[in-house]
């Protein structure tokens, strides 16, 4: 029997002011995997990672986070629960020093050294710039320092919203290896990419989202395989993409 | 383990000009000192208005430090800041009164404890009332701008009010204590005894506010937390009891502030903090909402424009420091050290 999923939403709905974003979604993310949310621009992927950490509230539905009901907890609670989030806007804080950036995400108390050799054996530039100050950093750099500092401690669960946007091609393969060495160690990941490579790459299951709610479910390598049903479900063959 | 990729950087030398930007508004302070010492002309009388500069900047640090935090960290326009530095000085000054066998002695440490024993009872008393404030004023209109100033202004009269029912209507006139009366020479300039005490004092809070911004983990979390509050309670830091901290912070200095303020007048009213809250705002915005350095640095450049100004052209001293504002924010329309980037 398969385990317990680490995170379930079950009809979620979640409203922006007047407008109504989500409208039901329901998903579950196994144990251990990558679970890509893929989807057209506007269809609610980044409100529904969001939704889950917190910082908007969903007005129906639920939201269970390794057996717990998270629906209504705060976020500092969520994110102490052991859930990492990597927004699209990589919320680096620019005037804090690359250590300081790391240091403020190790909640749980001083930075773990073999952890954080790990993370610079990932990322060498965040060795290179560790006393600059973050708002210095290129768009790459920051997107690593943004990852590695999810990373620093341990979690179950990673929130990752595109992380190779525009990025070059040998940050995207770092960032990809990253992620994949994050699966290993046994985390789950809920990854919304566009780029088609590193989610093929990646992936284990995907989840694709129209209009405020998840239209497919199942393994990513069959959504993959078939052109018919990308062209059904996302109006376009990410082959191409 | 992933192996390094091929794309490892370097490190750049960076240019002479890249090494200056993060200093200038510290220059600016060591310019407007120079520029001065070229308008005035007479050394001492420069350096007499230099030093009486500094310690007005200071006072003015100290009562506004607070109000730039909770601006900057809470995203909160406090208007009755300017209540806990009236408080501050009248609760300062009455312990201040009650220590007369300490204030007249004419023993220096006795004179000084004296001053410490009253800014410690007034940080107390506005850290306590600063709680209940955030409590009942603040917190239902976190998020809303106007309701904001609409109700922390309602608070600061009502805060008036309160300590004209508690001390009366009138002005309470009283002396420093003993050793701190009168001046002494430093450099061949004659400064009042209670500026040296108030710079020094200023020093501190700045050394002691740098070090636990710079150097300690709710330091960390508050600069983090001024910048981008959501990311900060993604990482798992309750931000609601930091916001708290902050606010409670906040007011014990502006009740250092008043205390002080109260101590170099000599003279006390309810209305203090309402008259000093145009100046605070000010320092608080060329400063660069956020930022302590820049609250400093702004700080000094009032108090020093100001006694500059006076001297040279005593019908300016008014508009000399919306003049100061209005040429910084046209330099850099965040202020000088801006942390606050626009939400």
């Amino acid at each position: 029997m398969q385990s317990e999923p680490i995170l379930e939403l079950d009809g979620v709905y979640t409203d922006i002011g007047q407008y109504h974003i989500l409208r039901g979604v329901d998903l579950h993310v196994p144990r251990s995997t990558v679970t890509m949310l893929l989807g057209r621009n506007g269809v609610g992927k980044t409100t529904t990672l969001r939704s889950i950490i917190g910082h908007w509230r969903a007005r129906q539905g639920f939201i269970r986070y390794d057996g717990m009901d998270i629906t209504k907890m705060p976020t500092a609670e969520i994110a102490r629960a052991g859930i990492g989030y990597v927004p699209e806007q990589m919320g680096v804080f620019a005037d804090l020093t690359v250590e300081e950036n790391m240091r403020l995400a190790a909640v749980s108390g001083p930075i773990n050294s073999a952890r954080l050799d790990w993370i610079f054996s990932v990322f060498p530039a965040l060795k290179t710039f560790w006393f600059a100050p973050a708002g210095n950093l290129s768009g790459g750099q920051k997107q690593m320092l943004s990852i590695a500092r999810a990373m620093i401690e341990e979690r179950k669960l990673y929130l990752i919203d595109e992380p190779t946007k525009g990025l070059a091609p040998a940050i995207v393969s770092t960032m990809a290896r990253a992620l994949a060495d994050l699966k290993r160690q046994g985390a789950a990941i809920l990854l919304v990419e566009q780029n088609f490579a590193v989610a093929k790459a990646l992936g284990d299951f995907a989840d694709v989202m129209d209009d405020g709610h998840v239209i497919w479910s199942g393994a990513m390598s069959r959504l993959s395989e078939s052109d018919e049903l990308q062209q059904k479900l996302m109006g376009l063959s990410l082959a191409g993409n | 383990m992933t192996a390094a990729p091929e794309h490892t950087p370097t490190m750049v030398r960076r240019s002479v000009s890249e090494l200056i930007v993060p200093f200038t508004p510290f220059c600016l302070v060591i310019f407007l000192i120079c520029a001065g010492y070229l308008a005035i002309g007479i050394p001492s009388s420069w350096m007499t208005l230099t030093l009486s500069g500094l310690a007005m900047g200071m006072m003015y640090f100290i009562m506004s430090t607070g109000l730039t935090l909770v601006f900057g960290l809470m995203d909160v326009i406090n208007f009755g800041h300017g209540a806990f530095v009236s408080l501050g000085a009248f609760v300062g000054v009455t312990v201040l009164l009650q220590l007369g066998a300490f204030s007249e002695s004419p023993v220096l440490w006795q004179n000084i404890a004296a001053v410490l024993l009253s800014i410690c009872a007034a940080m107390a008393v506005c850290a306590a009332v600063g709680w209940g404030f955030e409590r009942l004023i603040v917190r239902p209109v976190y998020g809303s701008h106007l309701n904001q100033i609409l109700v922390t202004m309602g608070g600061l009269i009502v805060a008036e009010q309160l300590i004209i029912v508690f001390w009366g209507p009138e002005e309470i006139y009283f002396s420093r204590p003993e050793m701190l009366k009168g001046s002494t020479e430093i450099l061949g300039a004659t400064v009042e005894k209670f500026r040296v005490l108030v710079v020094s004092l200023g020093l501190a809070i700045f050394a002691i506010m740098r070090w636990v911004l710079r150097r300690t983990k709710i330091g960390l979390i508050v600069r983090a937390g001024v910048e981008d509050r959501e990311m900060v309670m993604a990482l798992g830091y309750r931000l609601r009891l930091v916001f708290v901290a902050v606010f409670i912070a906040g007011s014990a200095l502006a009740g250092f502030g008043g205390a002080v303020w109260g101590m170099y007048q000599e003279v006390i009213t309810a209305h203090m903090g309402n008259q000093a809250l145009i100046l605070i705002f000010i320092v608080v915005i060329i400063g660069g909402l956020g930022s302590v350095e820049g609250c400093f640095i702004g700080a000094l450049m009032v108090g020093l424009m100001q006694n500059y100004v006076a001297f040279l052209a005593p019908k300016f001293a008014l508009l000399s420091n919306i003049g100061l504002m209005v040429a910084i924010l046209m330099w850099r329309p965040m202020g000088m050290i801006p942390v606050v980037k626009a939400k």
